[in-house]
């Protein structure tokens, strides 16, 4: 891979855009596909090109052409957004970073963000249909909501419904799940909708310290985004 | 928290940055069981220092020997891995799996 490849490579990359390169593995020969760079010597035809489309829009890697050319797709970060910078947000959002979550932490309570210790993690101390706004979660994000409490939680939850986001979860035992599902459905929100919401959130897997919940919640995550691709 | 799968191009980044001679290994193809999926990166520095991976560890000792002899000659190789293969004696992939690996090295 010639230097100048690997640069713009890396640009996308950190810029969490989706790319491509593809190498012709019997001349060695290499060009990188980004959305608006093409650099590199070896030439696509336009059908190549446009299974290569195809292949950065799937986020699928492969070979291609009777296996002489390999497809290697970089496909932007997945995003997780935690309302709540509580307990149990300490150990999710390192956790999620850890497997290649982008993680934004939003909860207008500044104390909690604080004593949150989330130095390494983008904090929003926005209220959270504020935040979720400015998040714009796609079908690559995962929400989840952990605050317990109705004015912090249902906003988030009503933008996370009404967004692409492939996982929502939200924390809370049966009964106040219950009541969450209760007050959504008289702001409108049909059974369909509701039924996005995995709540009591996470995996049962018997957690109970804050870290074994936020294992349960991760790969709960994990778990929703490989059924949907596969 | 540091992203473990992004880790390989990030390592291979700096040490590119610092002037030293590098190698990528891809996986290319899978067969059966193998434990990386397509795309699995392998990164390796001319000091034989590596991060990422291309298996489970059964074959990364054989894939930076390869790395190291395409950073010096400057060639791309494919290598294959797996039960047929003779080398499985050696370094084979305990899970019964086939692996294809594109080394190439950043120029």
């Amino acid at each position: 891979m010639k230097a100048d490849l690997f640069e713009a490579l890396k640009l996308n990359i950190a810029a969490h855009k989706a790319c491509a390169v593809v190498t012709d593995i019997e001349t060695g020969s290499q060009s990188f596909i980004g959305a608006d760079t093409r650099i590199g010597d070896l030439t696509l035809k336009e059908e190549q090109l446009s299974v290569v489309n195809q292949l950065i829009v799937g986020d699928v890697s492969g070979q291609i052409d009777g296996m002489s050319l390999f497809v290697r797709v970089y496909g932007p970060s997945l995003r997780l957004i935690i309302v709540g910078a509580v307990h149990i947000a300490q150990a999710l959002a390192p956790m999620a970073q850890l497997a290649g979550f982008k993680v934004t932490v939003i909860d207008p309570r500044e104390a909690f963000v604080r004593a949150g210790r989330l130095s390494e993690v983008e904090a929003l101390t926005d209220w959270p249909d504020e935040g979720m706004r400015k998040l714009q979660p796609d079908s690559r994000t995962a929400v989840v909501t952990l605050t317990h409490d109705p004015k912090l939680d249902d906003p988030a939850l009503a933008a996370a419904l009404r967004s692409k986001a492939f996982y929502i979860g939200s924390l809370g035992s049966n009964r106040t799940h219950a009541k969450r599902l209760a007050r959504l459905t008289e702001d409108g929100f049909s059974e369909r909708d509701l039924d996005r919401i995995h709540g009591p959130v996470g995996l049962d897997i018997k957690a109970e310290t804050p870290s074994e919940i936020a294992v349960s919640i991760l790969g709960e995550i994990v778990a929703t985004r490989r059924r949907s691709v596969t | 928290m540091h992203n473990v799968d992004a880790d390989p191009l990030d390592r291979l980044a700096e040490w590119h940055a610092a002037g030293k001679k590098t190698a990528l290994a891809t996986v290319i193809k899978t067969w059966g069981s193998s434990p990386r999926p397509v795309g699995s990166h392998l990164a390796v520095s001319e000091d034989g220092d590596f991060a990422g991976s291309v298996s489970g560890g059964c074959i990364e000792g054989s894939v930076i020997e390869a790395a190291l002899a395409t950073i010096a000659s400057g060639q791309p190789v494919q290598l294959e891995f797996g039960v047929t293969n003779d080398m499985a004696w050696e370094v084979g992939i305990a899970c019964g799996g086939k692996v294809q690996v594109y080394v190439e090295s950043i120029s």
